[in-house]
């Protein structure tokens, strides 16, 4: 495999030697609490130096082993630094009163107790869910009526999908300030008073903004559906006297099963992650006057927006972690059903 | 008869459909026609043409780029960096680590691996924000390296964000290659790595340009991460986060805040414009596979 394996063995020990040992005086470096700015640089490129010698290392037998860990390495590092130790972290500090930089005892469910005890939390749970099932109805039945009109012959359908899916390309930050004028400058003509302001009409702006955002992405999804349904099928049906009622209650709508159910829970998941909107829209105002009795201020507020807030605006780090690690649990429970769902369907095919 | 009915279907079907893109489309139609006006047109009638001028729509760009909290040329470029690593990044790497899971999935390393990356796909973003940021805090500190407001920190945790979905879908892409390719290269003494480099690479790119645009849609809009890890007035800054920051500064100035929301949607309309097919198409199969 390598011509001059002598040549590519000597270079391949020193960079392992060399890369060994910046990596280990870098360390040193770190523990020993020295600030010196060039510790970094030196680390990174004591373990690039070390991986490329394992690389060169002239091995037949192991090379396919080495390239196998050179190449999953990396991303698994990201990911376990970025996900799996701050998940592990999270579940434990949500039972400390950690203050988002340390923690001095082990408290155990007592935020949890707090939380469930804070009626402005239960008002965010229970606005998340209202505003979850309302979503997922409306979001799949305005996203399934217009992938039906995109698929009917309309004449420039392609214009029409690019369009209705156009507000998904935009994050949700600017969306959320471009509603706002719309409700507190324009559509305060006709209302008289701006939706924001009360609760209620809050809530519904922010369903249909989501709605506007969201049902073109979804529409794509079922318009693949439909077009998937077999044409000889259709046709059958045609020939046996369907009308078109009949077509799309007794064949569409059933062969396209699986793709109600992606769209479902895809429209739930993220609905119940709902942040960005929320934050724009309304930053989560809107009172509420006796609820468990408690005066409210977070009307329009939902859980991840409270989770957020907890933490980063009242700083109350683990108070804050113990309500993400509740958000954790009930989407982990949302998406076993949609598992245990799909797996049904796949056998009954 | 027949004809005709039809014809008048079709009719009406054009009509409703155009009338839905009107109320789609209405919201940008408000930006674009208010970044050409000033306040006080604006407050006397948003949906006017009145007060509309070329001129005014360069004085309200001025304003905005030039805007101390705004900076939209260097929050542009930022959030164009950070997009544009993570996305080569995310698809080399995740391509990479794809193609070791695929080839060595009979074993139960590789399963184990596999499994937890589905798994954390369910894990949402809140759970984990307030750990991560005192994980980077403390790692940053410990090696040298700035993990928070640093442009290599942020994408380093797009790279694990992003990670799970990329291996997901690559990995039942590869599936489908025909292990007998990297066989016969193998035979005409192709090294493993000179295998996936010019072989399978080249054969993932319709796979590749999915991940990528499913991962590019949610890092350029992404707001959460950013403002959490880069601070909402930090030094580094993304696009959605100084759009926050200048209407957090400007409330209620809809001249200024509606020019600075059409600099926002511009970059990711042309990208549309360019590639539509390719971001529709896209984001279905993602939706599908994921």
């Amino acid at each position: 495999m390598k011509t001059n394996t002598a040549g590519s063995k000597g270079l391949s020990m020193i960079l392992m030697a060399a890369g060994a040992i910046m990596t280990i005086a870098a360390l040193a470096l770190d523990f020993m609490g020295n600030k010196a700015s060039f510790r970094g640089p030196l680390l990174v490129i004591g373990v690039l130096a070390f991986v490329l010698g394992v690389y060169l290392f002239p091995t037949l037998k192991h090379h396919r082993k080495i390239v196998y860990v050179i190449f999953l390495f990396p991303l698994l590092f990201t990911f376990v630094v970025t996900v799996i130790i701050p998940l592990v972290l999270g579940i434990f500090y949500s039972m400390t009163d950690w203050t988002g930089i340390q923690f001095t005892k082990f408290v155990g469910l007592a935020n949890y107790a707090v939380m469930f005890k804070d009626p402005a939390f239960i008002w965010s749970v229970l606005m998340t869910f209202v505003f979850v099932v309302i979503n997922m109805v409306l979001v799949n039945l305005v996203a399934f009526l217009l992938a039906l009109l995109c698929t009917s012959g309309l004449k420039g359908d392609g214009f029409f999908r690019a369009a209705y899916f156009l507000p998904n390309l935009i994050g949700g930050i600017v969306l959320g300030y471009i509603w706002q004028f719309v409700f507190n400058n324009v559509l305060i003509n006709i209302t008289k008073i701006s939706w924001l302001v009360q609760t209620k009409t809050a809530m519904l702006a922010i369903v249909i903004v989501y709605i506007w955002q969201y049902a073109g992405y979804i529409m794509l999804i079922y318009i693949t559906g439909i077009t998937q349904v077999p044409k000889d099928v259709l046709e059958a049906a045609s020939i046996d006297g369907a009308d078109a009622k009949q077509t799309l209650f007794q064949i569409k709508i059933p062969m396209i099963a699986s793709t109600i159910t992606i769209c479902t829970f895809l429209t739930l998941t993220s609905a119940f992650k709902q942040f960005d909107v929320n934050l724009a829209l309304t930053g989560g105002t809107g009172s509420v006057p006796n609820f468990m009795g408690a005066y409210l201020t977070n009307g329009t507020q939902m859980l991840a927006l409270n989770i957020y807030n907890t933490a980063v605006s009242k700083n109350n780090y683990s108070l804050g972690q113990a309500k993400a690690v509740l958000f954790f649990i009930i989407l982990a429970c949302v998406s076993l059903v949609q598992v245990r769902i799909s797996n049904s369907k796949e056998v009954e095919l | 008869m027949v004809g005709k009915e039809k014809r008048t279907k079709s009719y009406i079907l054009t009509v409703v459909g155009v009338i839905i893109a009107l109320y789609v489309l209405f919201p940008f139609f408000l930006v674009v026609l208010n970044s050409f006006k000033a306040q006080a047109s604006i407050v006397e009638s948003p949906v006017a043409f009145k007060g509309a001028s070329f001129g005014q729509l360069m004085k309200n760009l001025n304003a905005v780029i030039n805007n101390s909290n705004f900076q939209f040329w260097y929050a542009f470029g930022t959030s164009a960096v950070i997009t544009i690593i993570s996305l080569v990044l995310l698809a080399v790497l995740g391509a990479m680590a794809a193609w070791v899971i695929s080839r060595n999935n009979k074993t139960t390393w590789a399963t184990v691996i596999y499994m937890v990356f589905i798994a954390s796909m369910i894990i949402p973003f809140q759970v984990v924000m307030l750990p991560l940021i005192s994980t980077f805090r403390d790692v940053g500190k410990f090696i040298g390296i700035s993990m928070l407001q640093s442009i290599p920190g942020i994408v380093f945790a797009y790279c694990g964000f992003g990670g799970a979905m990329t291996v997901f879908i690559l990995t039942g892409f590869i599936k489908g290659v025909p292990y007998d390719l990297e066989e016969a290269a193998a035979i005409d003494g192709c090294s493993p790595e000179g295998t996936f480099f010019k072989i399978i690479l080249p054969l993932l790119t319709p796979v590749i340009t999915t991940v990528t645009i499913l991962n590019g849609m949610w890092i350029w809009n992404d707001y959460l991460l950013p403002s959490l890890m880069l601070g909402q007035n930090g030094k580094v800054k993304t696009l959605p986060v100084a759009v926050q920051a200048f209407v957090g500064s400007y409330v209620k100035q809809w001249d200024l805040i509606l020019t600075a929301a059409l600099l926002a949607i511009i970059p990711m309309v042309v990208i549309f414009l360019i590639g539509q097919k390719q971001i529709m198409n896209g984001m279905v199969e993602g939706a599908v596979k994921g």
